[in-house]
């Protein structure tokens, strides 16, 4: 194996720590390759798929529905039982348990019973010898339609009444009285489209019977504990019988949260019944078309505001197409409620949600769930001041922020404590010249007449913490063998994020043992129970700290009995780089391992966590619901063809806010990849449905997610330097899966920069997200049309 | 079962002879016969390039070509890119310079990169744009995947 050489990479010596050349490798702060880089670039890292297959492994194909809403009349499987090689077909009669793989609210079921209520919706299931005979079978099923009523978008779902979930409101002050007496007032409606998540390894679960009807699941999931609670229920069993395990997955992006399930509880029920090793793969197609996506949204907004720019009264309506079933969708949803004030200060408020059913597949995380199509709106809101007063969206940007000790409680009641938005700001406008580079695009766009280019600064407040208080917790559990080498497992999922070589630094540095000492395992429900799903960018926060007290547990009995041992106080006994000093004397780590094990001291330990002062009361959206907030900001510039509408992003500057970085490069890799993907979901990435509710975009080759091509041509990303979480997280690092996704607003704020040229001053171009070239032509049509200068 | 066609195959340097199904893919062969699970399936049409391998020294999408039609070849994949129990400096560079993170499109990467390399050893940026546009990254937005091959580009140029 190519054991890496950069794993001896220094540590970021910073005060308080060793110096290099005493630093263990891979300590907390050092920039190591992900764990797995060697295996990844090796070919040897194995996904779900690649495990070597049992003899008796059978390959399911699903049965999907081809109406968006009706009643089964009748289904005729005959043909499909007797197609060859398939060995097993189940529908909804055949489950021995629970219908349903909902995470929250047990609507969704596994296979429609007798109605179906998308395109797509997983109706039975065949497994075969091959996957070609599963697949081949799957197509020969005869199924009649009673069609009902579709609801196929949230505004038809708004006329009809039809929701998932109650619709929810928040409000502060007086917005009713503060939009009648502001001097100036703004409304408008937004469309924001939603987004596929496009891992590239497609969903996966294979199941295998063991003894005495228990079974042992390989699912590519987030969500490892959820996935046995649900598979247990679907075999009529309980959660002691099924294991599930993960070690890695090629890509997840919140679309591995709860969607896995389908999958695992379809291969663990033809497991189940068969006895017979069983694997699903889906198809990217299938995938696409039967797992749930970011919600798309409407978005109704009424401002008042004053000739500087500052916002007195708002009032927002968010419509999300929650698809066929709750899923995450309430969650997600108070999310978008929860951010839809950004960096802003919003005295007098008022936020109405309505989750609404549709007959489309159920929509569910995502990156940044729910948060970025709330900024979205607020963004789109302040863009819109600054156009009609004639004033540089920047300085209304600012004009509107969060004020520190002042103007600083959210609309819902929590006070925010560690504002820095103006700093990371300021220093973004100056490092990436926006003012001059404004100026110059100005004086370009006078002088081009095809060719358009624009540019805009946003910036990124993102609340870090689940909002369900509940799953702000997780476990570890670390061993340590007579050789001084360690196991470690925690609760969290590998899904490309560097989740495990984060956690693995921390025990490193907590065992001051170089990091190549400790195995990293795959998540497993039989280590570590009922941890909550890898999601909400909690991953290392709420992990590394059950691992470090899992491993501070340890080192404890070891100073215990150090200090009994050599007859020296417990606090002259450190662990310094592979090494423990014990008075005068050093011994090795292992050493001291190898006589704690001789004097039956337990080498083996559980860590527990549990995110401290947030407490929040859903019941009136007040309270706590975040530890703390992670803040950036990022100045993009486009060029557009008002010909065409095609762009291109020339340069982008991002600053963002990591807190004390646990591992810069990992971190780095979050805020480009986070960036890149937020820029595609505004741009290129489009979900069509046509009116019979099939998804047209189900494959690369219509839903475009960005290629190297939409790279920028000049890409500029910082870490804050000055980053230090002011609470006390682990190693005061912040959380940064999400929060840099909504970085890319700029992106889309630049495209409607270069579209406003088109039209005269103060104009306001309606632009919908996704900005595709059609967006974009569309709306500079509609400013030429309006007479503006062209 | 449809009839079986006998091909033989080079694959990393080793020859194989199989009978096949004529509908086999090549993915299939290198991935479930072979046992070669290094080269992943990503989107099963062709677009995505997680499943790069590179046929008589040209790049070949392996989700959507049949064995058969690889009868004679000679195949490189990314198992094929070690030598002497060394990493190829593309393979170094990708993970020094994180050019991955989830890994699952860094094997086609590789090829596609490898192959760049091979026509080109000093691209510039526009034209590793061009070499690697066929392959698609949802993790990193490919930035350090440019960073990796201009490293390991450099690198070969040099010899270090």
């Amino acid at each position: 194996m190519h054991r890496p050489a950069y794993m001896t990479m220094d540590a970021k010596t910073s005060p308080g720590r060793q110096d290099a050349g005493q630093t263990i490798a891979g300590a907390v702060g050092s920039p190591i390759p992900h764990d797995s880089a060697h295996l990844h670039v090796s070919g040897e890292a194995i996904y779900v798929d690649d495990i070597p297959e049992r003899q008796d492994l059978l390959h399911l194909a699903v049965g999907m529905s081809a109406r968006p809403h009706a009643k089964i009349r009748k289904m005729d499987l005959s043909a499909v039982r007797r197609a060859p090689g398939v060995v097993a077909v189940m529908t909804a009669a055949d489950i021995p348990g629970e219908n349903n793989c909902g995470p929250v609210i047990a609507d969704d079921p596994i296979f429609a019973p007798g109605l179906v209520q998308y395109v797509g919706q997983s109706v039975f299931a065949v497994a075969a010898e091959t996957v070609d005979q599963a697949r081949k079978a799957a197509k020969l099923a005869t199924i009649e339609y009673e069609d009902l009523e579709a609801i196929l978008d949230p505004r038809a779902a708004l006329a009809a009444g039809s929701f998932v979930l109650p619709s929810e409101t928040i409000t502060r002050g007086d917005s009713q009285a503060a939009l009648a007496d502001a001097k100036h007032r703004l409304q408008g409606s937004l469309n924001v489209g939603g987004q596929d998540q496009f891992y590239l390894e497609g969903q996966i679960a294979t199941a295998l019977p063991a003894e005495d009807g228990d079974l042992y699941l390989y699912s590519s999931t987030q969500h490892p504990g959820e996935v046995q609670h649900l598979v247990a229920a679907a075999i009529g069993k309980l959660s002691k019988d099924v294991v599930v395990e993960c070690r890695r997955m090629g890509g997840a992006f919140g679309g591995k949260e709860s969607q896995p399930a389908l999958i695992a509880c379809i291969a663990g029920l033809m497991a189940d019944k068969t006895g017979r090793a069983c694997k699903l793969r889906l198809d990217r197609d299938d995938d696409m078309i039967m797992t749930g996506k970011r919600h798309d949204f409407v978005i109704d907004y009424d401002v008042g505001f004053d000739a500087t720019g500052r916002i007195e009264g708002i009032e927002f309506m968010f419509a999300s197409r929650c698809g066929m079933s709750a899923d995450l969708s309430g969650a997600i949803n108070d999310r978008t409620m929860f951010h839809c004030d950004n960096a802003y200060y919003l005295e007098n408020v008022s936020i109405v949600s309505h989750r609404c059913k549709t007959h489309t597949v159920s929509n569910t995380a995502f990156r940044g769930f729910g948060g970025p199509q709330g900024m979205f709106g607020i963004e789109y809101v302040v863009d819109e001041i600054a156009r009609y007063l004639g004033k540089d969206p920047l300085e209304v940007r600012k004009k509107n922020f969060y004020g520190v000790g002042e103007r600083d409680i959210t609309p819902y009641q929590q006070k925010i404590r560690d504002n820095i938005i103006e700093e990371i700001v300021s220093a973004v406008e100056k490092s990436a010249d926006y003012q001059e580079r404004r100026k110059e695009i100005r004086a370009f766009n006078k002088e081009s007449e095809i060719l358009r280019r624009g540019i805009a600064l946003t910036p990124v407040k993102f609340g870090i913490s689940f909002t369900a208080t509940h799953l702000n917790q997780a476990g570890a559990l670390v061993h340590v063998y007579t050789d001084g080498t360690v196991h470690l497992n925690h609760g969290g999922t590998e899904m490309g994020q560097g989740l495990f070589t984060k956690v693995a630094q921390v025990v490193a540095e907590e065992l001051q043992i170089d990091i190549d000492r400790i195995k990293i395992m795959a998540s497993d429900t039989s280590k570590v129970p009922n941890a909550s799903a890898t999601a909400a960018s909690s991953g290392s926060d709420i992990n590394g700290k059950a691992a470090q007290a899992a491993a501070a547990k340890i080192k404890r009995r070891l100073i215990r009995f150090a200090a009994k041992h050599f007859a020296v106080p417990k606090d002259d006994i450190e662990f310094i780089n592979n090494r423990v000093r014990i008075g005068a004397e050093s011994i090795s780590f292992e050493d001291l391992i190898k006589r704690a094990w001789f004097a039956r001291i337990s080498l083996s330990a559980t860590g527990f966590y549990r995110t401290p002062k947030i407490n929040y009361d859903r019941s009136t959206f007040s309270g706590r619901p975040f530890f703390y907030y992670a803040y950036g900001a990022a100045v993009s510039e486009v060029i557009i063809d008002t010909l065409t509408g095609e762009n291109r992003i020339l340069r982008v500057d991002i600053l963002h806010d990591c807190g004390e970085s646990l591992n810069p490069a990992i971190d780095m890799g979050q805020i480009e990849g986070g960036f890149s993907q937020g820029a595609g979901w505004l741009t290129s990435e489009e979900l069509c449905w046509n009116s019979d509710g099939e998804l047209t975009t189900h494959a690369p080759s219509t839903y475009k997610i960005p290629t190297c091509s939409d790279l920028p041509v000049d890409f500029r990303a910082k870490m804050f330097e000055a980053g230090r979480n002011r609470e006390p997280t682990i190693y005061r690092s912040k959380a940064v899966g999400e929060p840099p996704l909504m970085l890319s607003l700029s992106v889309f704020h630049a495209l409607r920069d270069a579209v406003a040229s088109v039209g005269g001053d103060r104009c306001r171009p309606q632009l919908d997200a996704p900005a595709t070239p059609e967006s974009v032509l569309k709306a500079v049509t509609a400013m030429q049309a309006e007479g503006g200068s062209s | 079962m449809s009839e079986r066609i006998g091909i033989t195959v080079t694959v990393n340097g080793t020859r194989y002879e199989r009978e096949v199904e004529p509908r086999l893919l090549l993915v299939q062969l290198i991935r479930e016969e072979l046992r070669l699970t290094g080269t992943h399936i990503g989107c099963d049409t062709s677009y995505c390039g997680a499943c790069t391998i590179l046929l008589d020294g040209e790049p070949v999408k392996s989700c959507t070509m049949l064995a058969v039609q690889a009868d004679g070849g000679e195949v490189l994949t990314v198992e094929g890119l070690e030598k002497d129990g060394k990493l190829h400096p593309l393979q170094e560079a990708f993970s020094e310079h994180h050019g991955l993170q989830c890994g699952y499109c860094t094997p086609g990467m590789l090829m596609s990169a490898y192959y760049l390399l091979e026509q080109n050893p000093d691209p510039s940026n526009a034209e590793i744009r061009k070499g690697i546009q066929g392959n698609l990254c949802r993790c990193t937005g490919y930035k350090n995947i440019f960073a990796a091959i201009s490293d390991a580009a450099a690198k070969m140029q040099t010899g270090s």
